[in-house]
């Protein structure tokens, strides 16, 4: 290993983090919203709402994202049609072009993760939140998605692990994120080791902040797991 | 008795190890791997029916014939070809690329094989279509200042335009050196896609071996791009393009370039090139 070449490695990389952190965090956050859209269709009960969630879910699923990157960044650009449309200052940047593939990417499966959430309250608390009057809504805010949440939290945090490395991929639509920046100066220097070596380390330490973030959300969500915290002493002296 | 057995084992140890440094020594080719990146045309690229085609190609099987060795080319992405070939995954480089200096610090090159120029490419309906210097060749061996006074003149015209180039090829060096002012510069890992973005407006304006511009304009679908402005070669752009070998193959380096003198001399090269390119693309 040479030292100098990895620091100045590192150094050129980690100015690339931002856009990394900004495409994950997009995506997620957009992909959040359409995939509880899509759970919420799959359970409404109306088939042919149910449908469509479920052929989204498959098609989605079911492709390579490094191909479905490509079909809308270089695929839907070939339509002159499309180049007329008023999208195409947005489809024209390769930003949003990844944003929206990992964001429709991601609703897919966090779609799935959300439903076996939403699955997983117990009816009896459902019955008692009925039992005391709260109108449908109510009990969806206040009782439903708040359990389904706790119970999605661990898979979901996959999810978003799997989004940060799925960043990598908008390096072939020119973005010059982490990957981008690492197979730039590979094609440069012919050093691969030590540049993936540092990429990958860069990777490993935002999805270590990123679990340990999960990690506080989920026990700040399961109180109940936990000892009750011993109340203050009674007053007076007593031994 | 037992020590006799023992020196025996030794001497017959050593006489292993001589016999097969001897061959190591003066290794006989039989058989060599090329790669080719299979999607740089006329150099290289893939037939509709999935079989390899193109200037080097062509041109390889003549080379191979004439070492009297049995050729098999495979195809690689272009950005990690130097280090599969230093990590032995095949033996030679025929891929379009130039013999830089900067690539000669890592791989041994052959002499040339086919010297063309860089040059940009628009669209019939860019105002840069009509880019001054067209058709003019510079030399940034002999005549950089020439070169340099040429693009200060043109870059009133290129201010924030967005440039289109393969990462690591040539053309990126360049635009990185003497455009980067006044352009911004997108980075591909092939020039097809470049080429896509070119059509589909998201770039205005590429650079890429003038060879590899002529025949992509020609190709269907591409009627609207058409090569503009000056042409450079030379100097850090390389003496064109070259076999790449292993630094520690001599005896490889000789091989090919034998065959490549043969294929100048008996107009081998002048003839495919004509064939690929349309203009002569012999080195001289």
């Amino acid at each position: 290993m040479d030292w100098t070449f990895t620091l100045e490695t590192f150094i050129s990389l980690v100015a690339a983090i931002p856009l990394t952190l900004q495409l994950a965090a997009t995506s997620i956050l957009l992909g959040a919203f359409l995939a509880l859209g899509l759970a919420l269709l799959r359970l409404s009960g109306v088939r042919v709402l149910d449908w469509f969630a479920r052929f989204y879910v498959f098609v989605f699923r079911g492709t390579p994202l490094l191909v479905q990157i490509f079909l809308i960044y270089y695929g839907l650009s070939q339509f002159p049609a499309v180049r007329h449309t008023i999208l195409w200052p947005i489809l024209r940047e390769p930003y949003w072009c990844a944003v929206i593939a990992l964001t429709l990417n991601t609703a897919a499966y966090a779609s799935e993760i959300i439903r076996g959430g939403l699955l997983s309250v117990p009816h009896g608390q459902i019955e008692a939140a009925r039992a005391c009057g709260m109108p449908r809504f109510m009990v969806f805010r206040r009782i439903v998605l708040p359990l389904a949440l706790r119970q999605a939290l661990p898979g979901y945090g996959n999810e978003m692990i799997s989004m940060v490395k799925a960043t990598s991929l908008a390096s072939i639509i020119t973005l010059m994120e982490v990957t981008g920046v690492a197979a730039k100066i590979i094609s440069e220097t012919y050093r691969a080791i030590e540049v993936f070596i540092v990429a990958g380390v860069i990777y490993l330490t935002i999805n270590f902040l990123l679990t340990r973030l999960v990690h506080v959300v989920e026990y700040m969500l399961s109180p109940h797991l936990r000892a009750p915290r011993l109340q203050t002493p009674v007053q007076g002296e007593s031994k | 008795m037992k020590y006799a057995i023992l020196t025996l084992k030794a001497l017959l140890l050593s006489a292993l190890v001589f016999s097969s440094a001897a061959q190591a020594e003066g290794k006989k080719w039989t058989q060599i791997t090329i790669a080719t990146e299979g999607a740089f045309k006329p150099y290289n690229f893939t037939k509709p029916d999935g079989t390899l085609d193109g200037y080097e190609i062509e041109l390889s099987k003549y080379l191979c014939d004439h070492m009297k060795v049995e050729c098999k080319i495979v195809v690689q992405d272009f950005d990690g070809m130097i280090p599969a070939l230093n990590a032995g995954k095949f033996d030679a480089i025929m891929s379009g690329m130039s013999a830089t200096a900067k690539r000669e610090q890592i791989i041994d090159f052959s002499q040339s094989y086919g010297s063309t120029g860089q040059a940009f490419a628009t669209l019939k309906s860019s105002p840069l279509a009509g880019m001054e210097f067209k058709g003019e060749v510079f030399s940034l061996a002999s005549n950089e200042a020439g070169a340099i006074s040429a693009l200060e003149e043109l870059k009133p015209l290129l201010q924030g335009k967005t440039i289109g180039v393969q990462t690591a090829s040539t053309g990126a060096t360049f635009v990185e050196k003497y455009l980067k002012d006044v352009v911004e510069v997108r980075e591909y890992k092939t020039t097809e896609q470049h080429d896509l973005d070119l059509a589909a407006g998201r770039v205005d304006l590429v650079m890429a071996s003038m060879a590899y511009l002529t025949t992509s304009a020609a190709k269907p679908g591409n009627e609207e791009m058409t090569v503009a402005g000056p042409r450079f070669q030379g100097g850090f752009l390389g003496k064109g393009s070259s076999v790449g070998l292993r630094k520690n193959e001599p005896e490889l380096k000789a091989m090919f370039d034998k065959a490549i003198d043969a294929a100048k001399a008996d107009g081998t090269i002048k003839t495919l090139s004509q064939k690929w390119f349309g203009f002569d693309v012999t080195p001289l």
